[in-house]
């Protein structure tokens, strides 16, 4: 490798040194040419620290405070650092495209901050319920302090726009995994917001977001974050949740309406059920569904591998040289002048483009096996009764933000809490 | 049925068991398949010189306006010639320091005589946009002593570089914390 890189230092020298070096005469130094370094590595390990004490701050207002102007105040915080000083990076929700590069990719290294901002919200998210969602990442907090009027979607609309957050978690590690891209980071709508300085199309997505979002609350969160796909099943098995009410719920109902994502639970009570024939029939032609949807998922998407592999650059590049070298037309591109330039065959490049696509075939049918099995899951989720007494959030979609605590009549003595 | 209802109970805290046990293993797992690739110090963005085509992306395609890459200037490998092909446009008339003569667009080549026939150039960074046609025109017709370099100070540092997703030489990657530059120049000292 070494050799190489001198070798090829060697030839760039000899083709460029066209003119040689002057012997000056008049004691002329060479000027010291400034190259400034990057941040300091510690100070992203201050960040680390700093995403812990919020999400403890967070867990501690949602859960034992119970203090929504807390929450709101922890926001704005979040706002502030790790949006408008930290300016969006580094994030948790990007850095699940940095493990799954450094899971399935042979040469790429992640560095530690990176896994810890992946690992801690979920963490939390497995002893707190969604905290992190709450008033720590700063793509929530912004829109949480811009949603003022909730404006409630129909079930079946939600249901269906609930199902995108999979498909981009899917495509992300798909990407990331294949060293392809990272969509996560490409799409984000809000860093144009946090650095105030963006190209006009990610500026126009992130107002249009925070339009829409100011009356159907976190569409971010809801309909695209695929870091919430993550935190709501970790959230779905967490040790501590917090809850509507302080005490015993007396089912007033009160609370019934004031979430603005629609995640309060009713009451169910196991008499009320009725007939349960139905529901069990239905339970067990959706569990046999599960694995047809997983198979049929990963058969589309192995089928879908050439398609989707098309994202990555030299792929891409690969199919236009061979358009020129079948066809005759030539390739203009930047691309393709570049890998003119740059001396290597096409064979190379070829070669290059098959392993990438044999990595999409083995990684894409993973992706669409894991799209059949929520979709499976999603279904037979909807044949099972629970049996509930009083009003509780919907532990996985919850995002701990505290709105309905203050619809909550119950009070409790101070010294109970 | 209070016989009945204890074993719903029972099935779902197995259900919620089961769960948490299956959420918890790659939480423990990933960490641990990853503990030895992972780097402590972490990465920054830079251009590979050598592979560096000057398309001009660079300018347009940084999250930063104006960009976070500058022209840098390997003294040691420059001639210091009076017809500079980085300084003048291509087939001026005189060679002076009119804007009309020069090649950037920002003019933020400063040209400074240092003695009979030599002159200096140097980049005021603060001018400086990263369009790379410097870079272009001394290496087509100079030593190729200019160069783009990402100024780390500068450089945001994204996740993924929004220049190096669109190089279409790839010349831009994620390098070693303690390596930040990959300079032009470095290999002559050895020589």
């Amino acid at each position: 490798m070494v050799l190489a890189l001198m070798l090829l230092w060697q030839t760039v020298m000899m083709a460029q040194d066209r003119f040689p070096r002057p012997e000056f005469e008049s004691g002329y130094e060479y000027p010291e040419h400034q190259l400034p370094l990057q941040r300091a590595v510690w100070l992203e390990y201050v960040d680390v620290a700093v995403l812990i004490a919020a999400l403890s701050v967070a867990a501690w207002l949602a859960l034992k405070k119970r203090s929504r102007n807390g929450l709101v105040w922890l926001a704005v915080f979040s706002l502030a650092y790790f949006g408008f000083y930290r300016e969006g990076c580094i994030c948790s929700v990007g850095s699940v495209q940095n493990v799954a590069l450094a899971l399935f990719n042979g040469n790429y290294t992640i560095p530690l901050t990176a896994l810890l901002f992946f690992i801690i919200p979920l963490v939390f998210a497995l002893l707190f319920g969604r905290v992190f969602c709450a008033g720590v990442c700063p793509l929530g907090a912004i829109q949480e302090l811009t949603g003022f009027s909730p404006v409630k979607l129909p079930r079946a609309v939600e249901s269906v726009m609930a199902a995108i957050p999979f498909i981009y978690l899917a495509l992300t590690v798909l990407f990331a995994a294949t060293g392809s891209q990272f969509i996560i980071c490409r799409y984000d709508p809000f860093v144009g917001i946090f650095r105030l300085d963006a190209p006009f199309t990610m500026i126009v997505f992130g107002i249009l977001l925070l339009l829409a979002g100011i009356f159907i609350n976190r569409p971010y969160c809801r309909y695209l974050c695929p870091y919430g796909v993550l935190l709501n099943l970790f959230s779905r098995f967490s040790w501590r949740h917090l809850s509507i009410t302080p005490a015993e719920c007396t089912e007033c109902r009160l609370c019934e309406d004031s979430c603005p994502y629609d995640v309060i639970l009713p009451p169910e009570k196991a008499e009320y059920a009725g007939d349960t024939t139905g529901s069990r029939k239905r339970f067990l032609i959706y569990l046999v569904l599960i694995p047809l949807f997983t198979a049929a998922g990963s058969v589309i998407f192995f089928n879908l591998a050439p398609a989707l592999s098309k994202v990555n650059p030299d792929v891409k590049l690969a199919m236009e040289i061979r358009e020129e070298v079948e066809t005759g037309t030539e390739a203009t591109s930047l691309a393709a002048v570049a890998f003119k330039e740059s001396g290597s065959t096409e064979e190379e490049l070829f070669t290059r483009e098959m392993d990438v696509i044999k990595k999409f075939r083995k990684a894409s049918p993973w992706a669409g096996a894991f799209l059949g099995l929520a979709l499976g899951i999603g279904l037979v989720s909807l044949t099972i009764r629970s049996s509930r007494t009083g009003y509780s959030p919907h532990r996985g979609k919850c995002y701990s933000c505290g709105k309905c605590f203050r619809y909550c009549p119950v009070q409790v003595k101070k010294d109970k809490i | 049925m209070k016989n009945e209802k204890n074993i719903y109970q029972s099935r779902r805290d197995f259900v919620r068991k089961a769960g948490r046990v299956l959420v918890v293993a790659p939480l423990v797992a990933v960490p641990l398949a990853l503990a030895k690739k992972t780097t402590a110090s972490g990465y920054v963005w830079q251009i590979d010189p050598f592979k560096c085509t000057q398309c001009g992306q660079c300018k347009t395609h940084c999250v930063k306006t104006p960009s976070a890459v500058k022209c840098v200037h390997a003294y040691v490998m420059c001639g210091y010639c009076d017809l500079c092909g980085g300084y003048l446009r291509q087939g001026v008339k005189t060679i002076s320091t009119g804007a009309e003569n020069q090649l950037c667009p920002t003019g933020a080549i400063v040209r400074r005589f240092v003695e009979e026939p030599y002159f200096e150039y140097t980049i005021d960074e603060d001018l400086c946009d990263g369009c790379g046609k410097c870079v272009k025109g001394c290496k087509d017709f100079g030593n190729g002593s200019l160069y783009l370099q990402i100024n780390q100070s500068l450089c945001d540092n994204c996740n993924e570089c929004s220049i190096a997703r669109s190089c279409p030489a790839q010349a831009i990657s994620r390098v070693p914390a303690d390596m930040q530059y990959i300079p032009k120049e470095r290999e002559e000292g050895h020589s």
